[in-house]
């Protein structure tokens, strides 16, 4: 038997009566004006904007990555999103539509969203897209073998997906909703960055349970305690479920009072969406105009 | 509206919102504010009046009366009358009616209340809105209910309401502590004079209104608005059957002295030095929130304020960095500012108390960290502030600051912790941070002190008994315990 290659550095307990009140807590702040439309412009930056279904094609792919550079074709002001997220067929057509714009392409790889192929199929999947342009790479943490206790092995995995990303960034979904509580989380979150992860994520999207206020607490306390103990550095994405313009308001707010201001860029928070973003057109559209726009005064694309 | 395209680069987004103001005009005050007695406003006999003011500005809100043992003696006469002519001859399902009344009043107007908490105590909106206003409706649901079932509360008694009783409150919570002594009070059938704290007299006022609103009939509850003199008269009034006091363990030693002559059934909530006792295998992050709730909560003014840190040594420096990393999170500033943590102190008095506790501190060689905030320029105000380096013999350590102002000691054994919380006049409250529950337990017998929290502070429920051990009083509010201050062993009857 090998001997572990994961040794906890030190993971703490968490109370899920005092993270769910203290998340509450910050989930009451009053973001009002100059620090809304600050928000929400914040917020277009930090956007991975999503397309995950079975049924995308180069056209919705085109279209998705058009609205990614210029999310409102009236308001040059609004900035574009920091990436679009495809799945790694999809990166090509993302790469070519995004490319000397900014925009990053992200890709989900790896036997997206179980992750149960063997390990050299997943690495190979990274290593295809981040040969067709991915900058970015979103892989999911092994819960079977996390759950079964094996912490080495899901450390290996992630550690070996990082090698295969070479220079692209490696972002480590956890799906919190099938770790079973807090402390989990916060295991998984302190084993996934020592592993290598440039950034944790909340969610795939593909399970009911997303995001919440709460857990995203709970994984920014891991990333406190990480960067304290060793200096590093590590981003935070949430995902699934965040479809307005106040959840994402109060994401900042959360990240900003509990890792600081030094957080609140698109290089160490990202909002997983598709649909916030057609919201936050609409609140900027408001705090423009004093009006609000409606559904149809924004682009479906 | 401006055209922000032209004028407005985007924007940064920092920790520095932009101002979230609760409108005050939900509030509409009086100029003037009488002595609440037999049912309504009337002049004061004394002639006299005082200004309260909102200490966050310094601007006056209202001329209130200044009650002396003349408007005493009238308003315990009325409280007489309205006993002994129907009061307690009400059924207690009537009683509960007025109170569930009350109750759904104070939910539909919790806004104007909450605001006006805020500007006559400085309290933040946050906590007058989500804690005070919730609580002081809860206390009057909750009695509500008793009011009907006093023979399931005191099974195998006959019991009857005192009388008259005298209530005297404080400031830092003064409708919520004039919910915890009218509720019950009102429940069992007595019928009370309150005295509102000289700075915060606005809301037991308006709870007047209230009063008068829902019917409740003249002369079952009266407000006296005054400072000491006006407290002093309604403790030594003769016809008081029973007294119940928040405030001060030095006026409550006042009151007993008084009380004890007369044989005068009396409750006392006093004064407090908390221990809030971290393990090592505590749940840290959550504890660092649970410290910063328990001293910083309403500007330290809490009488079971976590007011002496007391954390496992082998991990004090940590704790403390993250403590002191967290302090700088603190929004410190209008009260009324829906994102503000940390509000005004609550008088220049206070501040001048807090001050000189301070300065004790660091002449007697402890080390004062503070919060990096900047104060308001008027107004009352008192920088969030941590000792370290506390010895058990500094006045900081010992006495009760009533301020933002918290004392880290440490402790290397459970046996260790219990002794140095334990090894104070005071025995109001505790808290103990540990994920284990033996340990839990283990502390929990030991401690001496009247409420223990375990991993949370300053959770408070009307159904649970709240009170101290040694100086911190005797007595206990809320729950059946706080029920049971209210009643007597009826007498004279088979």
């Amino acid at each position: 038997m090998n001997a572990p290659t994961y040794a906890p550095i030190r993971t703490t307990s968490v109370d899920q009566m005092g993270l769910e009140a203290r998340a509450d807590e910050l989930g009451s702040r009053s973001i009002k004006t100059s620090s809304k439309r600050a928000a929400l412009h914040l917020a277009v930056r930090c956007i991975d904007l999503t397309t995950l279904e079975g049924a995308d094609t180069p056209g919705k792919v085109a279209s998705l990555c058009r609205k990614a550079t210029r999310p409102d074709a009236t308001n040059p002001g609004i900035p574009p999103v920091a990436a679009v997220c495809v799945y790694p067929e999809m990166v090509a057509h993302a790469a070519s539509a995004v490319a000397g714009t900014g925009v990053a392409v992200a890709s989900v790889a790896g036997a997206f969203p179980s992750g149960l192929s063997d390990l050299d199929v997943r690495t190979d999947d990274i290593r295809c897209a981040v040969a067709d342009g991915a900058d970015e790479i979103d892989i999911v943490l092994n819960r079977s073998a996390f759950l079964s206790g094996d912490l080495s092995t899901v450390h290996d995995e992630v550690a070996a997906s990082k090698e295969a990303c070479g220079d692209a960034h490696l972002k480590v979904i956890l799906e919190t909703g099938e770790l079973g509580g807090y402390e989990p989380v916060r295991r998984a979150s302190m084993l996934a960055m020592a592993a290598g992860a440039d950034f944790i994520k909340t969610s795939t999207g593909k399970i009911p349970k997303a995001a919440t206020p709460a857990m995203a607490l709970c994984m920014a306390e891991a990333i406190r305690e990480y960067a304290h103990q060793t200096g590093r550095a590590v981003g935070f994405k949430a995902a699934g479920g965040i479809r307005t313009s106040k959840q994402a308001w109060h994401y900042l707010v959360l990240m900003g009072e509990t890792l600081g201001p030094e957080w609140l860029t698109p290089d160490r928070f990202r909002l997983g969406a598709s649909s916030l973003l057609n919201d936050i057109l609409l609140q900027l559209g408001r705090l423009d105009s004093g009006r609000y726009g409606g559904p149809d005064y924004v682009t479906l694309d | 509206m401006a055209d922000p395209k032209s004028d407005d680069p985007t924007p940064e987004f920092g920790l520095d919102y932009a101002p979230a103001p609760e409108s005050t005009a939900v509030v509409s005050l009086a100029d003037e504010y009488g002595l609440f007695i037999g049912g309504e406003f009337v002049e004061p006999r004394s002639g006299r009046t005082f200004d309260t003011i909102n200490p966050a500005t310094e601007e006056r809100l209202a001329t209130v009366a200044e009650g002396d043992a003349d408007d005493v003696d009238r308003a315990v006469a009325a409280a007489r009358t309205a006993f002994e002519d129907h009061w307690s001859d009400t059924p207690g399902s009537v009683r509960a009616r007025y109170l569930y009344r009350i109750a759904r009043q104070l939910q539909e107007r919790s806004r104007e209340f909450a605001v006006l908490e805020t500007m006559d105590g400085g309290k933040p909106i946050r906590e007058s809105r989500d804690v005070d206003l919730p609580l002081v409706a809860a206390h009057f649901f909750h009695h509500a209910g008793w009011a009907d079932k006093l023979e399931y509360a005191f099974p195998n008694r006959d019991v009857a309401p005192h009388g008259v009783v005298g209530q005297i409150v404080p400031w830092n919570f003064p409708l919520l502590m004039a919910a915890w002594k009218l509720a019950p009070a009102l429940a069992c059938g007595n019928t009370v004079v309150l005295k509102p704290a000289e700075t915060t007299p606005l809301t037991a006022l308006l709870l007047a209104e209230v009063l008068r609103d829902v019917d409740l009939p003249p002369g079952v509850v009266n407000i006296v608005t005054g400072a000491g003199e006006t407290g002093a008269a309604l403790v030594e009034h003769r016809d008081i059957d029973k007294l119940a006091f928040t405030g001060s363990t030095g006026v409550g030693k006042q009151i007993q002295r008084s009380a004890a002559v007369r044989r005068l059934p009396l409750t006392l909530e006093l004064g407090g030095k908390a221990a809030n006792v971290v393990f090592e295998d505590a749940a840290i992050d959550q504890a660092v929130e649970g410290v910063i709730n328990g001293i910083y909560f309403n500007q330290g003014h809490v009488c079971c304020a976590g007011s002496r840190l007391l954390v496992q040594e082998s991990i004090t420096d940590d704790f403390v960095e993250r403590l002191k990393a967290r302090m700088t999170r603190l929004r410190v500033g209008d009260p009324l500012d829906k994102n503000t943590d940390v509000g005004a102190i609550n008088s220049a008095e206070q501040l001048a108390r807090i001050t000189a506790l301070v300065e004790s501190g660091v002449a007697e060689g402890a080390v004062l960290h503070q919060a990096p905030c900047d104060l308001p320029p008027k107004g009352f105000w008192f920088t969030p502030s941590v000792f370290t380096g506390v010895q058990q013999s500094q006045r900081i350590a010992r006495e009760e600051i009533f301020g933002p102002v918290l004392a880290v000691q440490t402790f290397r054994t459970p046996e260790e912790a219990v002794e140095k919380a334990n090894n104070s006049p005071y025995g109001l409250s505790a808290g103990v941070w540990t994920e284990k529950g033996s340990k839990i337990l283990w502390m929990a017998e030991r401690l001496r002190a009247g409420v223990i929290w375990t991993n949370s502070f300053n959770e408070f429920d009307a159904a649970s008994p709240f009170g101290g051990y040694k100086e911190s009083g005797f007595g206990r509010e809320g729950g059946l315990q706080g029920l049971g201050a209210y009643v007597r062993d009826a007498e004279g009857q088979a």
